[in-house]
């Protein structure tokens, strides 16, 4: 009676004995990986932190950090500096920033803003804004660019909104309406100037940078300059470089087929106004303007063959020409399959690009040398995308270690 | 053959007129590789409440769930791709022109009285061309109606309750219109809030101290759907005929991976699919049999977001289908069979954007496909050999965008079994297939999507396995069944699409190789001891499934997303007189949920113990069947899908009556 009961026990226990079992999920702790870089005591900048987006819905939104001070680069700090907070750090971080003693990380598909002690990694708190975008600072206060500026009126015209947030408090305290979905913000003078991209409404984008004059919080000012606005950057010379991401060659568009561009926005002598002035003509994903040199890459298409066309560029902002078409002179920029984030090192030059590769498998991210050779290149998290550098205070940068 | 349900149905056969399968030789109707199968008996026993659910318990096979009654259910089968997987409804593929995957989670397993799972093709030559075209096969059967001596109705009710609030009720109603026609009717709502309990924890590396450790409930899951369906089925002087309506509605939410300060998501869905079906077999004379396919089908669609704070999306889709197909087959000798299939379908796809302004840049698609196959069939007592050839014309035209080229592309297939010793049913059985897809209207169409011309994605199999039956009457073991199946895979230039530059724009290309190796072990026996019936099913698959696509990649010869090295289950069934037990464990190994094999991504296993308790009974005339069902019942926390976690330990409840 015993025997068929003892031969599927028996089968059974065969089976388990190859199959691994399920433990608790730990928390995932950093990696660490030196660079061949040569530490430099007497520099001011202690390291750089790099925000992974990580592809929508993977919750894979990570924190690495790039350590000048001992030449090692932290994968993923963010879980075991912060273990017990649900869910991590978050979905597609959109962008990481300095200001004063802390770190803030925008990430946008969790809605949130995450505020860290730049020193240690450790969060502070995190500050709830819906769509979130990229963040600036003027004066103690953080701004925030967000798509949407409340529950909808217009469901075909949400207009976007940019929050004020106290550094000190951490507490939101005021928000004024741009226009639609802005996207990179810079301060020139008292005024705050916000790219309005208009992504939501294809193909009528917004074409405009929203003037907001900081002392009374007020949009004041629309100045129009070209469809799908993105990036916004000011140089020594009180101009702004703003990106236009066109609207992908879309032939069906009212406007007709709009590629990328990038813009100069001056005052014109006797005004107060900024306008367009200058319009490069040269295509433009990302910047970072480093003295006289604006360093920028761009994917462009080609829509007879669907491929897309990789340029890196170095324009002369004094001069608004462009002064190569490839600052990459190693011939590695064969190796980036997808640039998606670039950075000058404040002090050597050094330029570093991210590679998203193809947005789902683990990025790379390169430095090269103010002479375009590749230093070395290192792998980092899902699609890195922003960085941002941390000044040294008294001498102390390490980012404390905590394991 | 696997598992039991007491009484009611052990000893119907005897009674029963059966109306099908009067036409053609046994001979030509008969693959000559079984298919994994589960059927009747079997599937009444397991409980499952979808076809997605019963697939599960299929060798080679890994379900993508994302949880939930109303989660989407898709299958791949030996790691070539959901989209490579053929799923046939009475006989008739299920198509899916917009994005090429069926929602097995639609097919209730309320009337259904087998599935079969067949690697490469069902191995019978007088099919349809469509039957030769998928790299592997689903077949889904609905109940026929049967009736015993006397009798000209049936009706079948049943009730199902249970976690989640479920709320099922049905009814199955048949009849006897005469001697040579036969209706039947099936209806089905189900209701369900969706909600369930998810738990996540986490611990620290060595000390095991929780970090942190939280529950919430997943929302925004609910289901409301109906399913009508009637059926003709009839007999003529030389063959068969049938026609079959089908109605499924749904509306649900869609709860959305489940993110860092995000617990509740807007987006809705509803859908609509409708299509009849008609089916006639005749065998004209000696040397010619026929038959013939017909359909229509239309499907809806509609996505909405209400969540404010994320791009406003109200989208709906309409997708007509029309297909028809002849299939004939020819004896030459009684050795020799020669078969030739035509298919021709029809498929378009409508969308609307609900935009206030005329601005459109959808392509409104129509597509038209021409199969043809020719084969033949050698069956030497011991050996069978089947040898096909499928000729695939694809015709597209689009309203906007660039016109795709006419695509054109010859398959081959050859498939054999030998019998090894003359009086033991021990087959050695091997196939060789290549076939390809085609890209689906959303990888070439989506909005703001960059379309090029996209080639055909390739799949080729080599497979070799050993298949042993035997049942004896009067012995402790009654039925013994073994099977072994070596294979080897590649799909070639696999369709990807990814977003190609940064936020809106997608776009798809032949980019992609895979290697897949992998062996399907399955072992089902019966006991019999007095009035004890055991019988159990052990099944367990290996797959080493590598990506090979390009030598600089990170992720060069890993293992590819969501294809675990090891999985297994486990069947075991006691019954004793109306009693019986079930129990069932589903095991699915470590595994990676993006390309890159590295801790990040790295996904434990998940395993599931289910049981289920049945007792059959009558009243009068009435036949009762009372179920209980708990599944997962050591509640672990797992989740199939990355973010997607599923439902803990849940209860359902299923009462039966049938007169």
């Amino acid at each position: 009676m015993k025997r068929p009961v003892a031969y599927i026990v028996l089968i059974w226990i065969l089976g388990m004995g190859f199959l691994s079992c399920r433990e608790d999920e730990h928390i995932i702790v950093a990696e660490y990986q030196r660079i061949p870089d040569p530490v430099d005591p007497n520099s001011r900048i202690a390291g750089m932190y790099l925000v992974n987006e990580g592809n929508m819905g993977s919750n894979k939104c990570t924190l690495d950090y790039l350590d000048f001070t001992t030449s090692v680069y932290m994968r993923n700090i963010y879980p075991e500096r912060n273990p017990t907070v649900v869910k991590e750090l978050g979905d597609v971080g959109n962008d990481v920033q300095i200001y004063g003693e802390k770190l803030y990380v925008v990430v946008n598909c969790s809605h949130k803003m995450e505020v860290l002690d730049a020193r240690t990694g450790i969060r502070l708190t995190q500050i709830d804004i819906p769509n979130c975008r990229y963040v600036r600072f003027y004066r103690g206060q953080a701004y925030v660019s967000s798509y949407v500026a409340g529950v909808l009126i217009d469901p075909n015209a949400p207009l976007g909104a940019v929050y004020k947030v106290d550094t000190t408090t951490l507490k939101i305290i005021d928000k004024v309406t741009v226009g639609y979905q802005p996207e990179e913000m810079e301060v020139l003078g008292e005024y705050l100037y916000v790219a309005n991209s208009g992504g939501y409404r294809v193909p009528y984008y917004d074409n405009t940078v929203s003037v907001v004059e900081l002392e009374r919080f007020k949009q004041v000012r629309k100045i129009p300059v070209g469809l799908n606005l993105h990036r916004i950057r000011k140089d020594d010379y009180g101009r702004l470089w703003v990106s236009s991401r066109g609207n992908y060659n879309d032939i069906y568009s009212p406007y007709g087929s709009v590629s990328s561009n990038l813009f100069v926005l001056e005052k014109k002598m006797g005004y107060n106004d900024m306008v367009v002035t200058d319009t490069i003509g040269i295509p433009c994903s990302n910047m970072a303007i480093h003295g006289d040199s604006l360093f920028l890459y761009s994917h462009e298409y080609d829509n007879q063959g669907g491929e897309s066309m990789l340029t890196y560029a170095i324009i002369n902002v004094r001069t608004k020409e462009v002064v190569s078409k490839n600052f990459i002179t190693d011939g590695t920029e064969s190796e980036i399959k997808m640039p998606y984030g670039i950075a000058v090192h404040p002090e050597t030059g050094a330029i570093y690009v991210s590679d998203a590769k193809n947005y789902v498998s683990t990025g790379t991210l390169s430095c090269y040398d103010k002479n375009g050779k590749r230093q070395w290149r290192v792998q980092t998290g899902d699609i890195p995308a922003h960085m941002a550098f941390l000044k040294k205070i008294n001498e102390c940068g390490t980012l404390v270690f905590l394991y | 053959m696997l598992c039991v349900v007491p009484v009611l149905p052990q000893h119907r056969l005897d009674s029963i007129q059966v109306l099908d399968e009067v036409v053609v030789t046994a001979k030509q109707n008969r693959e000559i590789i079984a298919p994994q199968k589960l059927s009747g008996k079997e599937l009444e026993a397991l409980n499952v409440f979808s076809v997605a659910d019963a697939i599960r318990y299929f060798s080679g096979v890994q379900l993508k769930d994302y949880g939930g009654v109303g989660g989407l259910k898709t299958i791949n089968i030996r790691s070539m791709g959901t989209n490579q997987v053929g799923v046939f409804y009475n006989g008739i593929q299920l198509g899916n022109a917009q994005n090429g995957q069926v929602d097995l989670g639609k097919f209730s397993m309320d009337n259904i009285e087998e599935i079969s799972l067949y690697s490469g093709q069902k191995s019978n030559i007088f099919q349809t061309a469509r039957d030769f075209g998928s790299a592997s096969s689903i077949y889904i059967t609905a109940r026929k109606p049967r009736f015993k001596a006397g009798k000209a109705t049936n009706l079948k009710a049943s009730l199902k309750i249970g976690s989640f609030d479920l709320l099922n009720p049905s009814v199955l109603f048949e009849y006897k219109l005469s001697d040579a026609v036969n209706m039947s009717f099936n209806g089905e709502w189900i209701n369900s809030s969706g909600k369930y309990k998810v738990h996540y924890k986490r611990v620290f590396p060595n000390s095991d101290m929780v970090a942190y450790d939280t529950t919430a409930v997943r929302k925004n899951g609910d289901l409301n759907a109906s399913r009508l369906e009637a059926s003709l089925y009839g007999v003529l002087p030389r063959g068969t005929w049938a026609v079959q309506a089908y109605n499924y509605s749904s509306d649900r939410g869609v709860p959305g991976a489940v993110i860092n300060n995000v617990w509740r998501r807007g987006e809705r869905m509803d859908d609509i699919n409708s299509f009849i079906q008609g089916n006639t077999k005749l065998n004209l004379s000696g040397w010619w049999t026929t038959q013939l396919n017909m359909k229509y089908a239309a499907d809806y669609t509609h996505f909405e977001n209400f969540d404010y704070t994320l791009y406003p999306t109200n989208n709906k889709f309409w997708q007509k289908e029309f297909y028809v197909a002849t299939a004939n087959i020819f004896p030459i000798k009684p050795w020799w069979d020669v078969s030739l299939s035509y298919d021709f379908q029809w498929n378009t796809l409508d969308a609307d954007f609900q935009r206030m302004d005329d601005y459109d840049v959808f392509a409104y698609p129509t597509r038209t496909s021409h199969w043809l196959v020719v084969a033949t069939a050698f069956d030497f007592d011991r050996l069978k050999v089947q040898a096909s050839l499928l000729n695939t014309f694809v015709h597209e035209s689009v309203k906007k965008q660039i016109v795709p080229e006419d695509k054109q592309v010859f398959s081959p297939a050859f498939f054999g079994s030998f019998k090894i010793f003359r009086d033991e049913d021990f087959r050695l059985n091997a196939f060789y297939k290549k076939i390809f897809r085609m890209a689906t209207f959303n990888e070439m169409y989506y909005v703001e999507m960059i379309s090029s011309d996209i080639d055909p994605e390739y799949a080729t199999q080599y497979s070799a396995g050993l298949s042993y039956r035997k049942a004896r009457k009067n012995s402790f073991w009654r039925n013994l069944d073994i099977q072994l199946d070596a294979y080897c895979n590649t799909v070639e230039d696999k369709i990807i699409s990814t977003p190609k530059s940064p936020l809106f724009k997608w776009t798809t290309y032949n980019l992609g190789y895979v290697k897949i190796k992998g062996i399907d072990v399955s072992l089902g026996s019966t006991m019999q001891i007095d009035r004890l019936l055991f019988q159990s099913k052990l099944q367990y698959t290996y797959q080493k499934a590598q990506d090979f696509t390009d030598p600089t990649d990170t992720f060069y010869g890993d293992q590819i997303p969501y294809i675990p090295w090891h999985s297994g289950t486990a069947i075991v069934s006691v019954a004793y007189e109306d009693w019986a037990l079930n129990y069932s464990f589903i095991y699915t190994g470590e595994r990676y949920s993006q390309s890159d094999n590295i801790i990040y991504n790295h996904v434990q296993p998940w395993y599931t113990h289910d049981i289920s308790f049945i007792k059959t009974f009558r009243v009068n005339a009435i036949h009762c069947r009372a179920a209980l069902e708990i599944n997962n019942l050591l509640g672990q926390d797992y989740e199939v899908i990355f973010n997607y976690p599923m439902p803990k330990r849940n209860y359902r409840f299923s009462f039966v009556v049938e007169l």
